[in-house]
């Protein structure tokens, strides 16, 4: 088994509010290995988001480490993590707001080469300009329109085009398909694994929809209020859902099909709690069909119950 | 409560009613529900300085009562226009209707007055929209919110009646009447589209647009809602439009299916016909193509190559041709008629004649 390329450990985010610490990502401990994509899936406000910006130091850590080619990038100073943004990329969710209204197709994908002097002339600029678009599917005519002449997909490509600029090894996709139709998604989606499979890139997918996170991960995170609850290899995790929450998530899907065995069943009551001062324990007890008394009262830690499947649960320990 | 049951057998009565004389004509006689709403040949276009959009170009529909439709399409395919078009409430300066009926219970909602039309919005169709978060006023209760269309269609009941009317509605949403006094800030998204769908319930409609109610939720959440509106459609026996561009929505609650591109239905039919079916429109093949299936693995996704057309500047013939693999010549120059198998109808050349109906495949 190959070293992982990126690696939490303990890694935690605490937001302050008038009301308390409020716990985004609580002692998460994810690895992905090269060219292997991590899929995060979780609600809104599970901290899957806060998480991916937490990795890449777009926001300050409470406390943890993270581990990029072996070396603790928390520790970096100004200096060096500048240098590691050359290497560690993301892809926003809203193509239309992760663009700068004011600036054509091309200064947007020219402006990570220029910052970072990539370029020696304007020839060369263009030329790499020209040979992002080709590789995520722009076609050339775009090159001076400007994002709000575009539709979603295009403007993602651009998204794309701008994280691929500096040849990153590790990018955060922070669903990047969520606001596009489903046709347009799929293209999108193509158009990720093929670059994933041709330069080797490493993807941590943030996403809430569980078919796409299926379909692009080789492993699986599951995220409630900031904890990560389960993780599996894909299928895995797909074929043995362990944790009550996995499955409720798992039951909640409407599946384009009629047979009675795809049914919508079991919706599973209740919303999510406060993520400011949970109580100790598991975060999914109140809303558990499963929850004892044990379940509540202290931390329970991930645990190993077949190879590469973690769950942290009373019900299989 | 008991308001609602005395409207409960009336709506049930009138269907036995009048289910003889349709039973006895419809084409399926296990629908008992007598057709509600009924749109013919409807043109939508929107003017603006620059362009000419063809939004809606030559719908009909039809829908039963108790029945749910799923209008299915993607951004900009003229759903939410259809929906505002039987809601009258497409924007004045710049959408109209140029051609089209729009009957609702035998009356054209295009020809009625505005008058008339504020009796119908709310109390026989309601609407409720995708997102939860703006379609509430912020500065008003909630159970004022609730309680104002009951006051305003029933000019007869008293404020206390409707304040305890709309904490009623609350608890069947799933809400406790405890929190009637607080503001939508202080609820979640589930929570709001819950209150919307009060809201939209409370007048016991007979036919709901729902525009994407889901669209905005988590799964969980999602799941939670969509069984709530089965629940109390079942309940009030009421017909519903739901608008979405999920399949599995579609699958899950919907009784029929109308596929839409560029403003036209291109593929009707029961969702028997929609998804276990042969023979399909070859943009749903690649609707279903493109979404990720969760029960198998699929290594790579088939999606429809290029983009949706511009509606200012819609192509000759079959809208659908510039992205289609089966065009043919004369799909660039007309527009293909229906072709109606019993309940499934596709708008397709590849079907309008014998000889190329091998090569329509799923």
């Amino acid at each position: 088994m190959t070293a992982p390329l990126i690696e939490t450990k303990d890694l935690v985010k605490y937001f302050d509010t008038p009301r308390g610490p409020l716990h985004a990502v609580d002692h998460v401990n994810i690895s992905i290995r090269k060219g292997e994509t991590l899929g995060v899936v979780g609600e809104s406000g599970c901290g899957k988001s806060t998480m991916g910006r937490t990795i890449l130091k777009l926001l300050p850590a409470t406390s943890g480490e993270v581990y990029f080619h072996g070396e603790n990038i928390l520790l970096y100073n100004k200096q060096q993590t500048y240098g590691l943004r050359e290497k560690m990329q993301i892809i926003f969710q809203d193509p239309h707001a992760s663009l700068n209204p004011r600036m054509t197709v091309s200064e947007i994908i020219a402006e990570p080469l220029l910052v970072n002097r990539r370029a020696k002339s304007k020839d060369e600029l263009e030329e790499r300009v020209f040979q992002l678009m080709e590789t995520v599917g722009l076609a050339e005519r775009f090159v001076n329109t400007y994002p709000h002449e575009l539709d979603g997909g295009r403007r993602q490509r651009i998204g794309i085009a701008r994280a691929l600029a500096l040849g990153p090894e590790f990018i955060v996709c922070d669903e990047p398909v969520s606001a596009l139709d489903v046709s347009i998604q799929a293209q999108i989606l193509n158009l990720m694994m093929d670059l994933q499979e041709a330069e080797g890139y490493t993807y941590m997918f943030i996403t809430h929809d569980l078919s796409v996170v299926k379909h692009i991960s080789n492993e699986i995170a599951v995220m409630y209020l900031g904890q990560c609850v389960e993780q599996a290899p894909s299928d895995e995790l797909f074929e043995n859902p362990l944790h009550p929450y996995t499955q409720a998530l798992l039951n909640a899907i409407p599946i384009p099909s009629l047979r009675p065995e795809d049914r919508l069943h079991d919706v599973i009551k209740g919303e999510v709690s406060d993520p400011i001062a949970p109580k100790p324990g598991c975060r999914f007890a109140n809303r558990c069909p499963f929850a004892k008394p044990e379940c509540t009262g202290e931390v329970i830690p991930l645990k190993e119950v077949s190879e590469g499947h973690f769950i942290s649960c009373r019900l299989h320990s | 409560m008991s308001d609602q049951m005395n409207m409960e057998n009336k709506i049930v009565q009138e269907n036995l009613t009048d289910a003889q004389p349709a039973g006895a004509s419809a084409p399926q006689p296990e629908e008992a529900g007598k057709e509600l709403l009924r749109i013919e040949d409807l043109h939508v276009i929107y003017k603006t300085d620059e362009a000419l959009v063809k939004a809606v170009n030559g719908l009909n529909l039809s829908v039963r009562t108790g029945e749910t439709l799923a209008l299915v399409g993607e951004t900009g395919a003229g759903k939410t226009t259809t929906a505002l078009s039987i809601m009258r409430l497409l924007p004045q300066r710049t959408g109209s209707i140029p051609s089209g009926k729009v009957i609702f219970e035998g009356e054209d909602i295009r020809n009625v007055s505005d008058q008339r039309m504020r009796q119908i919005r709310g109390k026989d169709i309601s609407m409720i929209f995708q997102d939860p978060m703006s379609s509430l006023n912020p500065v008003l209760t909630i159970e004022d919110q609730i309680s104002e269309p009951l006051l305003f269609h029933n000019s007869s009941m008293k404020k206390s009646d409707a304040l305890e009317r709309a904490r009623e509605l609350l608890e069947m949403v799933g809400i406790s009447r405890e929190r009637s006094r607080e503001y939508p800030h202080q609820f979640s998204g589930g929570m709001k589209q819950r209150i919307i769908i009060a809201i939209a319930l409370a007048c016991e409609p007979k036919l709901m647009l729902a525009d994407e109610p889901t669209t905005a939720l988590d799964v969980t959440i999602q799941a939670q809602v969509l069984k709530l509106m089965k629940d109390l459609q079942d309940k009030m026996h009421m017909a519903m439009i739901m608008i979405t561009h999920d399949l599995g929505i579609v699958a899950q609650t919907c009784d029929k299916v109308a596929i839409m591109y560029a403003g036209k239905i291109i593929e009707s039919g029961t969702v028997e016909d929609i998804f276990n079916g042969e023979k399909h429109h070859p943009y749903t093949t690649g609707l279903f193509g493109s979404i990720p299936e969760i029960r198998k693995k699929t290594r790579r996704l088939h999606p429809i190559d290029g983009l949706m057309p511009d509606p200012s500047c819609l192509p000759e013939g079959c809208a659908f041709h510039p992205r289609c693999p089966y065009a043919q010549e004369r799909c660039r120059q007309t527009m293909p008629e229906p072709v109606v198998n019993d309940t499934h109808v596709v708008l397709c050349h590849l079907f309008s004649d014998k000889e190329n109906e091998t090569e329509g495949k799923k």
